[in-house]
């Protein structure tokens, strides 16, 4: 794919992957595209009136009414992964239904429910962050760089810590 | 002795080892698709009523073999060896399956080639003669390769139109150096052991692609050994390139010059799904694919006499999910085996 | 209005996931990491007060929470307060104050789908 690793491939393999990604079946990237906006913009659509309808009626404010949004939305994208439904609302909608948090939860259940034959401590709990691991360990990361940047900065202009 | 080498790569066997009998066992997906009335046993539940996908897996495995040897009219004290092979880390479906029939048993792995692989090995027990009758299986499940190689099942992961989805399913065959009595029968006439290939693909979203060079490699150095020429088989078969892999293989072996072997290519992964209906991709895939069609499809039209030769290639790709994870790129290795249409005789000596 | 933007703020961040995925050829764990360390980033940005991120929930609402993204953004929020409240050590500290609530709901519910059902296929 990257050009590091073509050049490790000899004359004929080159010219094979070239015919091979000039056969390859092209994705529908506007179609795809079109349903990764329709459906995560709709998911969206629902954590806003699920966040509206906590504030006019659940006693939150616009600034506590996040926290149990979310949570309603992870319950109900475990619910659909329990009931075999996420998976095929997948595949019709790419990073629709992956880039919102229902895609994150879906990582953990789905993690979570596949392990459960190797047992409860090594196949659940050992299993469950295999998708989901790499985004909490890069959001740390970048959370913690991000924090020492800010310290260095407000350090050197000498401003309150 | 009644097996030799010829060229390279390949075996003749002068008396040729008989198939005996066939079992398929196939799960939901497939008995929906067009080749359902051509399997022996149709599931309806990917889990088989077991506790997991990998016991599921096995039981299909145990069924197909069981069945075989039930419609061999052996008993499974009478069968020499078990040579069997599946996708799992350490071959553990075959294995407990072998545990249980308690025959002699033998291991192969050669992804999704291993339908021909230990075909051709358990032919050339019976050519060697150092058996009598031998059980060949091979198997796969669409849930436990996609746990072991992809994500969770009910990950929501979007899968591209180069991917394939694996078959649920198990095949066995018993072989047998005398059939059951007369009539017409399926022979092995010979096997090429596949030399592995890496064309430097990288997509294990794309195995097609991978393993459509070895399985024109294969076909060419069986044509070669057995200095014919591609119109000596009524069709060549190969075991799961579906729609992106068969188009790259017939466009090699027209650049090979091989025109008539790309002309009545057709492939496995291709027959048993129907595309336009099932959301399966670019085609099945898996140990189990090859099998179930060549022994539940194409050998019934064998004997219905549509084809007398046939050329079966299965392909196998040889990755492993650590293998793509360091980058590598995908090897893969094609076994063939050609099968004949033999109308028998009374063949005298005990059954 | 803003569901209007929640729609089409939440549907435009789904479009660049899938276009990590169809050209850029990155697995969902790929693009899931690049989409949240952006969040991080983007949040790391202070104008006049208020992260850049926070400007765009105030703008689009749960177009901007929903998204994973924000789970970045949380992060990033969570390590800067404490830091403003407890100096230095509030970066180590903070950074999980913000996001408990998704992690754990996610967990505690992904842990009792395990228990109660068995996977579809």
């Amino acid at each position: 794919m990257s050009n590091k690793k073509t050049k490790n491939l000899t004359p004929i393999q080159q010219q094979y992957t070239a015919l091979a990604a000039s056969r390859e079946p092209k994705r529908s990237v506007v179609k795809n595209c079109l349903r990764a906006f329709v459906s995560g913009g709709l998911i969206c659509l629902l954590g806003e009136a699920i966040r509206q309808a906590l504030i006019a009626w659940g006693g939150f404010t616009a600034k506590t009414a996040g926290d149990p949004t979310v949570a309603i939305l992870i319950a109900l994208a475990v619910v659909l992964t329990a009931a075999g439904v996420y998976d095929k609302i997948g595949q019709w909608a790419g990073a629709g239904s992956a880039v919102p948090v229902t895609g994150f939860a879906n990582s953990l259940a789905s993690a979570a429910i596949e392990h459960r034959s190797e047992g409860i401590v090594l196949g659940v709990g050992g299993q469950m962050f295999r998708i989901a691991g790499p985004v909490i360990v890069f959001g740390t990361a970048a959370a913690f760089a991000v924090g020492i940047i800010h310290l260095i900065v407000r350090a050197l202009l000498g401003g309150a810590p | 002795m009644t097996v030799r080498r010829t060229g390279h790569q390949t075996f003749i066997f002068d008396q040729h080892p008989i198939v005996r009998s066939v079992a398929t066992v196939v799960g939901p997906m497939e008995g929906a698709g067009p080749l359902a009335r051509d399997f022996d046993i149709v599931h309806a539940d990917m889990m088989l009523t077991e506790k997991s996908w990998e016991k599921a897996e096995r039981k299909m495995l145990e069924e197909a073999c069981t069945l075989a040897i039930e419609n061999a009219e052996l008993q499974k004290e009478s069968v020499d060896f078990f040579i069997a092979g599946d996708l799992m880390n350490q071959l553990t479906s075959a294995s407990f399956v072998a545990e249980k029939l308690a025959i002699p048993h033998i291991g192969v792995f050669g992804a999704c080639s291993t339908s021909m692989a230990s075909l051709a090995l358990g032919a050339l027990y019976i050519g060697s003669g150092v058996a009598q009758h031998v059980l060949t299986a091979t198997c796969s499940h669409n849930a436990t390769a996609e746990k072991q190689f992809r994500y969770p099942t009910e990950y929501g992961a979007q899968k591209p139109p180069t991917a394939q989805h694996t078959v649920t399913g198990a095949g066995a065959a018993v072989l047998s150096n005398i059939g059951d009595g007369e009539g017409d029968a399926i022979t092995i006439a010979a096997a090429t052991i596949g030399r592995v290939i890496d064309m430097g693909i990288t997509d294990p979203m794309n195995m097609g692609a991978a393993m459509a060079p070895a399985a024109v490699d294969t076909i060419t150095a069986h044509l070669r050994d057995m200095r014919c020429n591609a119109d000596a088989y009524d069709i060549i078969v190969t075991g799961d390139l579906a729609a992106v892999g068969h188009e790259l293989a017939c466009t090699l072996l027209h650049r090979h010059g091989i025109h008539d072997a790309a002309a009545r290519l057709v492939d496995c992964g291709l027959l048993i799904f129907d595309r336009t209906a099932q959301e399966v991709q670019a085609g099945g895939s898996g140990c189990g694919c090859s099998a179930v069609v060549t022994f539940g499809h194409l050998f019934k039209r064998m004997l219905r006499g549509e084809w007398q030769r046939m050329l079966v290639v299965a392909t196998g790709a040889l990755l492993s999910p650590l293998t793509f994870q360091q980058g590598e790129t995908i090897p893969s290795v094609a076994h063939a085996v050609a099968f004949c249409r033999t109308t028998r005789v009374q063949q005298g000596g005990e059954t | 209005m803003i569901f209007f933007w929640a729609f089409v703020v939440g549907g435009a961040i789904c479009l660049c996931g899938q276009l990590c995925y169809d050209v850029l050829r990155l697995s969902p764990a790929h693009t899931m990491t690049l989409l949240v360390v952006t969040g991080a980033l983007v949040d790391g940005i202070i104008i006049d007060g208020t992260s850049m991120y926070d400007r765009l929930i105030a703008f689009a609402g749960a177009g901007a929470s929903v998204p994973i993204t924000s789970f970045g953004s949380a992060l990033v929020h969570g390590a800067l307060s404490e830091l403003n409240t407890h100096g230095a050590i509030g970066v180590l500290t903070g950074i999980f104050e913000v996001t408990s609530a998704g992690i754990s709901a996610a967990l505690i519910f992904s842990l009792c789908a395990a228990l109660l059902v068995k996977p579809k296929a």
